[in-house]
């Protein structure tokens, strides 16, 4: 790619911002390398965040499990499994951190707002400021069997409560005047009376009648995320969120068009259309020349797709049992079976299945591919790859055309997997100056560049630059 | 008095056991709710000898106006804890009248993962109608009900700490599996207002079990592994842990100490002015510091250890650290922990073997 003149691109001063995600347990973290390390051990979520806070990150995300993945009523047993509680494991990263953003992914549906809320506002105090909130919900009743709410809501009725849920707990975090806490051990009160406000709120999802526990944090409350892809989790976004997730982030095209959306969706809440960070998420593969890093890419993506991933992903497709047959032979002659999606996560959404494997088919046929090539060329593609050089000129191309805000980095391995990220490419990004050089805030709100959360706004505080 | 030596436990919450504690506190109290205030008083407990700490928690606030409304969540005070110490064992109040056993599950096997194996659990009730709001539940009214709650919470917690066996995750390469299935189990409990299925989505615990502390009185005995019991002098406190049941006793001691600025009267009468420190029918040492090490010696023998609940932390914890607790090393009366080992081995209590490993054995066995 060729480096554009600054003076030509909509936004020649953007700044790339970059978040880390420990870890997804789907097949594309790598733990079959003698270098993977143990997935629990808290040494390495330490040495992830640390990495990252040396990378001068925004923020570090912990993922959420409500209930451990099954395909056809069977664990699923090939891809890494098992992960602490986020919000506690980020209690403990902000007592070996400074500076990093701390989020949680924690669901609307499971939880109740006055317990969540606290716990947040107990993270942001502990890392002050520095806590972040993934937004995110569940509409199966698969998981809702681990708890004792239980139940099922619908795919309409789950954001719904989401936003209920949003909004009782920014009255509850917003309901201590700044500066109420006492000064001096001599004061009459420890805490200035009637500054703490009961907070009320009824609601079709939520009767609340409390008195929260605790102050505002120095980012006045948790940056809140999402990532809802949908038209409707879209607008749930430019309605609520700080930051998105986004699946737009491979492609410039596609991430520009993603941007262009959701800027328009923030007008039409009337929100400034720069109000909003856009975070894809990615994988990065570096390597010294092109070469290499296509070579690294090839040597990842057997390790990710196994014989048994690549028949296990093959028959999610199918619908049917493919274990035993051989992933280094041809594609599967039998049709795919239409099943009822049962919510498990074996039970993913695959609009027409025939269709799919059609494509599938002629491609395998065209280019003499086994089964695991095919799902290797044709499953979910992401990420980038290149040299630190060409990947920095990529994403300051990205940037500063306003296609995206920064990426959501997955390494592929831990805890290893961020340092050719941290010692290559944010060097050469900086050089460009395009990322930043130092920590210039404290709290997860400057990171990012944020504006005031949206309910400490008057309609002209968005008018302001942020 | 003779007997085994003593393990110390300290209770840390706030500024102290006296709800105008803040009043006597060395630091500011907007500084109360700091990462630097909760980090400095657990290395000072660690430093001083402490086997465990405990927090105090509930989802209303602490006290009423005058005095401190604020409290940051204890589990979240005890994972950063955990992550700044490196010998002390912490257990948060956690209770389950109304939190999901799931939630209330992975966070404690979580902080069992962090710490390495330093971690415990106060079970507690919400006694507060008001709790049930924070929880959006209806209230679950009277001791017997509450009591119900907390049994059927701490089985499904328990039995989802053993749904991994310990080496659930065996990284097969040349099978390309993860896990071993059959090593992961349903808990499938279902108690009579719900049903949780698992497994967990934490691995076992390093513990395996985390060290479950509660009053014998409203935990069934054999879901415990330490009784906190309560009586106001040394013969009430061994008939409590006599019948306790459970395989160690702590006995609940509050304790206010003389201090180079005021004796511990002058100083129990100071905060007095503002509030009541009102009586829990719990061992109670208001003098000197030779005085409380006296005491202490005396339980030996009737109790494994006592829990500290001091006036003013900030007052308290020093003169603990200083001429308390070294007299009790001194004389061997109280052990101090060592690194690098559990929290259930400072106590002396066995790693419990997984219920379903254990099952699944004897299965074999036949």
């Amino acid at each position: 790619m060729t480096r554009t003149d600054p003076l030509d691109v909509p936004r020649p001063d953007a700044q790339l911002h970059l978040g880390v995600f420990f870890q997804g347990v789907n097949h594309w973290t790598i733990w079959s390398d003698p270098a993977s390390g143990s997935q629990i051990d808290p040494a390495n979520f330490r040495r992830v965040a640390q990495t990252a806070e040396r990378g001068l990150f925004d923020a570090f995300f912990l993922g959420e499990g409500l209930r451990l993945r099954e395909v056809d009523g069977l664990i699923h047993d090939l891809d890494v499994a098992g992960r602490p509680d986020a919000l506690t494991q980020l209690a403990a990263l902000a007592a070996v951190t400074d500076r990093i953003g701390l989020v949680s992914t924690s669901n609307t549906t499971f939880n109740e707002p006055a317990d969540l809320a606290r716990r947040l506002s107990g993270l942001d105090l502990l890392s002050e400021g520095r806590a972040g909130w993934n937004v995110v919900t569940t509409d199966n009743a698969w998981t809702g069997a681990n708890f004792r709410r239980g139940g099922y809501l619908d795919h309409a009725d789950r954001y719904r409560r989401a936003e209920e849920f949003l909004t009782v707990a920014r009255a509850l975090w917003d309901s201590w005047e700044d500066g109420v806490v006492s000064g001096s051990a001599g004061a009459p009160a420890w805490a200035a009376l009637g500054a703490v406000r009961q907070v009320r709120h009824q609601g079709p999802q939520f009767d609340v009648d409390l008195a929260p526990t605790l102050p505002r944090s120095a980012q006045g409350h948790p940056v809140i995320f999402q990532a809802g892809d949908s038209g409707e989790g879209r607008d749930f976004a430019a309605r609520n969120a700080d930051v998105i997730f986004s699946a737009h982030g491979n492609d410039f095209d596609d991430a520009l068009a993603f941007a262009d959306d959701l800027r328009r969706r923030l007008r039409a809440v009337g929100r400034p259309d720069d109000d909003l960070r856009i975070l894809p998420g990615t994988e990065i593969i570096i390597g010294a020349t092109e070469e290499e890093a296509q070579e690294k890419k090839r040597w990842i993506r057997l390790q990710q797709v196994t014989p048994a991933t690549a028949l296990g992903i093959a028959g999610l497709l199918w619908r049917l049992d493919l274990s035993g047959r051989d992933a280094d032979g041809p594609l599967p002659k039998e049709d795919p079976v239409v099943a009822e999606n049962d919510g498990s996560f074996g039970a993913r959404r695959i609009v027409d299945p025939r269709q799919v494997v059609a494509e599938w088919r002629e491609k395998a046929d065209a280019n003499r591919w086994s089964l695991r090539e095919t799902v290797i060329a044709l499953g979910p593609q992401r990420g980038h790859v290149g040299t630190p050089a060409g990947l920095a000129d990529k994403f300051a191309h990205f940037v500063r055309h306003g296609a995206v805000d920064g990426f959501n980095v997955t390494p592929y391995l831990i805890p290893d997997g961020l340092d050719d990220i941290v010692d290559l490419l944010v060097p050469a990004l900086q050089e460009r100056g395009v990322y930043r050089t130092e920590y210039t805030g404290t709290t997860l709100r400057e990171h990012l560049d944020l504006r005031a959360p949206l309910t400490h706004r008057s309609t002209t505080d968005h008018r302001q630059a942020g | 008095m003779s007997g085994p030596a003593l393990r110390l436990a300290l209770e840390i919450d706030g500024d102290g056991a006296h709800p105008a504690s803040w009043r006597r506190s060395a630091h500011s109290p907007d500084h109360l709710l700091t990462p630097r205030r909760v980090a400095r008083v657990a290395a000072g407990a660690e430093n001083a000898g402490f086997t465990l700490l405990t927090l105090e928690d509930g989802a209303l606030p602490p006290g009423a106006t005058p005095d401190a409304v604020g409290r940051i969540g204890a589990v979240e005070r005890a994972a950063f804890i955990a992550a700044s110490t490196s010998v002390v064992g912490v257990a948060p109040v956690v209770p389950l009248t109304y939190a999901e056993p799931f939630h209330v599950s992975s966070q404690l096997a979580s902080l069992d993962h962090i710490s390495v194996g330093r971690a415990g659990w106060v079970v507690s009730e919400e006694t507060r109608a008001e709790a049930a709001s924070v929880w959006g539940r209806p209230l679950v009214d009277g001791a017997e009900a509450r009591a119900l709650e907390s049994r059927d919470g701490v089985e499904v917690v328990r039995a989802l700490w053993d749904s991994w066996e310990d080496d659930a995750v065996i990284r097969s390469v040349a099978t390309s599996r993860y896990l071993d299935r059959d090593r992961l189990h349903y808990v499938d409990f279902t108690g009579d207002t719900y049903a949780v299925k698992g497994p967990a989505i934490v691995p076992r615990p390093p513990q395996g079990q985390l060290v479950v502390l509660g009053q014998p009185d409203r935990v069934p005995a054999g879901q415990l592994d330490i009784a906190l019991v309560e009586g106001r002098d040394l013969a009430a406190v061994g008939a409590s842990a006599a019948t306790a049941g459970t395989p160690r006793v702590f006995a609940e001691v509050e304790v206010a100490l003389d201090t180079a600025d005021a004796t511990a009267e002058e100083r129990v009468a100071d905060l007095e002015r503002h509030a009541p420190w009102s009586d829990r029918g719990r061992l109670r040492h208001i003098g000197s510091a030779a005085g409380l090490a006296a005491l202490l010696g005396e339980l030996r023998g009737v109790v494994d250890g006592v829990r500290l609940h001091p006036l003013v932390l900030d007052e308290d914890l020093p003169e603990l650290s200083r001429l308390v607790l070294p007299h009790l090393f001194e004389r061997r009366h109280a052990v101090r922990p060592l690194p690098g080992a559990s929290l259930r081995t400072h106590l002396g209590l066995d790693r419990p073997a997984n219920r379903y490993a254990a099952a699944a054995a004897q299965e074999d066995a036949r």
